[in-house]
């Protein structure tokens, strides 16, 4: 099969009905149907309307800490001996992640419409804890499901989702993870449909998610640019991020879709690797189907069931992906590279020891590809990493990875 | 055109003023063999439709007794093959009960729409109705369905509005599926006086006849939803027999206390009329 066309207006995507290319769409029962539609048309009317874009960006340079940094890595750019590698720093935003962004928008949104009580989903909690801050921040009541396995080895983010006011609703049914704890989230938004707004974390589900959530998350793109023309006087060689759902990804990249010279790499976790059945690369490893709103690469068997993913990162453990990244796959304007957990493990380590910053472990699979990126583009090249989070949450799992008790 | 089997049905019970009564299980659970049986002996136990479930891994619009009848029957194995095995064999007994498949799309786009109409049609099966996929995305599974002469059932809802049921509507047949509670299958209760607003409407946009279900679980509410739609489903009350036999030990005979249910609740709805009168 012949790759897609790349299009010549990559803003003039998703189409009316939510489509990049083939993928996106809104699979939803017809209960949810007419939400999604009243979402649609609310979001639209918000993101024209100056008022409610100066209102969040108020709240992002004053509550969230916006702009941050854009930081040289010298010690690892040396380390690797190739292109120049900047790291955006997500990690220092409020809450620790770049999960925050989304949940501001989301939230002005929501009580824009009306809506007076807000659920969530969490895989490795921190989308659940930046809906439980900005729940509290705003004082509406927050609901974050949690798959029981996750509540389980993300106990420090329970307690801060419920410090902040938040109920955290353990799911057992499957698997007990993030995709379950979806699958519940829609299933308390079709049962309470007149005064619930469903705040996703990731730029997956039915449209007008993916293309709003990637809206809110585009500061960190533009930031970027603008940080880096500062800094080095032109457009960096090339962009890497984590891809789990992918909202720090399409963050990241979006901006630079039409800038052609910029290349862009999105990084799957291939868990125990891709020969296993124990991995979350969707795109490499999947292939398209339906589940969660969405058309998108999916994990499945040969009969159409959805599997269980598998990362050492909580966050990258979904066996989906955010359509845009499907569509940027098939039309070839980003590539996608595979990190195993073993990797992850070594970057979240080399990060530490030679730059003082302990990254979360979904952002240690971008800082593993660095040296493969850095060779790409050469001596003479920039490169822009997206550090998405910060790995306080994640010294537990590491320590337990690396045979030592804490 | 030759009438179809849900056609035929409806016309034979409107003709006898009666309600249908519509069984919902869902194939393999908690087995194979154990669904046919429970299958086969459902046009006896009274059920004038059968919705035969197709077991998915995220059953996201379904309360916690059928999301545990798919991953019983996911676990005993069931295969989309299996599924449409099933109707095959229930075909060489009983050529008029018309089954309707209900699930979620991935298997069935999985399996390629074409070629999983072809071998539905082949087998047997009437309808389909695919929860997660509202009229805004459905044309190409029409286009497969109406090639073989299957329906593609469409589900209407409370939020659905004046100004959505033209969609809704649109390239449908055999019946329309109103949803009476805002929920998952099997939780909320529906409310029969709520009810009726709404079969009326879409009964005057389709053309169709209208099956209610959703929170219809005793045979009560069974009558009290015959006398307003045209159809009443019940799923999880059936279901729950199964899950209830299964927790009692192997002792319990899940087909019978499946097909008691099921008599008792075809009852109620083959008589409320008659009573009400």
């Amino acid at each position: 099969m012949n790759a897609p066309a790349k299009p010549n207006d990559w803003s003039a995507f998703p189409d009316a009905n939510g489509r990049f290319g083939d993928y996106g769409g809104r699979y939803v029962p017809e209960t949810l149907m007419p939400l999604v539609l009243e979402l649609d048309r609310a979001y639209s009317e918000a993101k024209a309307d100056p008022a409610f874009q100066a209102e969040l960006a108020g709240f992002l340079k004053h509550y969230v800490g916006r702009p941050n940094p854009l930081y040289f890595a010298e010690r690892l750019t040396a380390h690797h001996g190739g292109a120049k590698i900047y790291f955006k720093r997500e990690e220092l935003n409020h809450t620790g992640a770049h999960k925050i962004n989304n949940c501001m928008g989301q939230i002005l949104l929501a009580m824009r419409m009306g809506k007076t009580r807000i659920i969530a989903e969490t895989g490795a909690g921190q989308h659940g804890v930046a809906s439980a801050t900005v729940c509290a921040r705003f004082g509406l009541p927050c609901v974050v499901y949690m798959g029981a396995v996750d509540v389980e080895r993300q106990k420090p983010n329970v307690f801060r989702m419920n410090l902040l006011g938040s109920e955290v609703r353990p799911v057992t049914s499957g698997a007990g993870t993030l995709k379950d704890a979806m699958n519940e989230a829609m299933r308390d938004w079709v049962t309470n449909v007149d005064d619930t707004y469903y705040m996703i974390g990731t730029a997956a589900g039915p449209h007008p998610y993916p293309a709003m959530v990637r809206d809110f998350q585009s500061v960190i793109g533009e930031e970027i640019r603008e940080q880096i023309l500062g800094a080095e006087g032109r457009l960096p060689d090339a962009l890497v991020a984590c891809v789990g759902g992918g909202s720090n990804a399409i963050g990241t990249f979006h901006p630079f879709l039409a800038d052609e010279t910029v290349r862009i790499y999105g990084v799957e976790a291939s868990g125990h690797g891709l020969k296993t059945d124990k991995h979350a690369a969707s795109l490499t490893g999947g292939r398209p189907g339906v589940l969660h709103g969405n058309k998108t690469y999916l994990l499945q068997d040969d009969d159409g069931q959805i599997l269980d993913a598998h990362s050492i990162s909580a966050g990258l453990d979904y066996p989906g992906i955010g359509p845009e990244h499907s569509w940027l796959h098939d039309v070839g304007r980003a590539k996608y590279l595979t990190c195993t957990d073993d990797e992850a493990l070594a970057a979240f380590q080399l990060c530490a020891e030679l730059e003082g910053i302990i990254p979360a472990l979904e952002s240690a699979h971008a800082i593993a590809k660095l040296g493969e990126v850095a060779r790409d583009v050469g001596k003479d090249g920039i490169i822009v990493m997206t550090l998405s989070g910060r790995g306080d949450k994640d010294v537990n799992t590491v320590a337990a990875a690396l045979g030592m008790a804490i | 055109m030759t009438a179809s089997r849900i056609e035929k049905r409806f016309a034979a019970l409107a003709a006898d003023d009666r309600a249908a009564f519509v069984a919902y299980i869902m194939a393999g659970d908690p087995g194979l063999e154990a669904s046919f049986e429970i299958l086969s002996g459902l046009p006896a136990a009274g059920a004038d439709i059968i919705e035969l479930g197709m077991p998915f891994s995220d059953p996201m619009a379904e309360g916690p007794t059928i999301q545990l009848a798919s991953q019983r029957s996911l676990a005993a194995g069931t295969k989309m093959a299996d599924v449409l095995g099933l109707v095959r064999r229930f075909r060489e007994a009983d050529d008029a009960t018309p089954i309707v498949l209900m699930g979620y799309l991935n298997p069935v786009l999985h399996r390629g729409f074409e070629r999983f109409a072809g071998e539905a049609a082949q087998a047997g099966v009437d309808g389909m109705i695919i929860v997660d996929c509202p009229p805004e995305e459905a044309d190409p599974l029409s286009d497969a369905l109406e090639g073989v002469g299957i329906s593609l059932i469409r589900l209407a809802a409370p939020t659905t509005d004046d100004a959505r049921l033209p969609a809704v509507v649109r390239r449908t047949s055999g019946f329309v599926y109103y949803v009476s509670v805002a929920g998952v299958t099997g939780v909320k209760e529906a409310d029969a006086s709520a009810v009726a607003g709404p079969v009326q409407r879409l009964r005057a946009a389709s053309g169709l006849p209208v099956a209610v279900g959703f929170g219809i679980r005793t045979p009560q509410r069974a009558a009290e939803v015959a006398r307003v739609a045209d159809a009443v489903v019940v799923g999880s009350a059936l279901v729950d027999e199964i899950a209830g036999a299964l927790a009692a030990g192997s002792n319990e005979n899940v087909t019978e206390r499946v097909l008691s249910m099921a008599a008792q609740l075809s009852k109620a709805v083959h008589l409320a009329r008659v009573r009400n009168a």
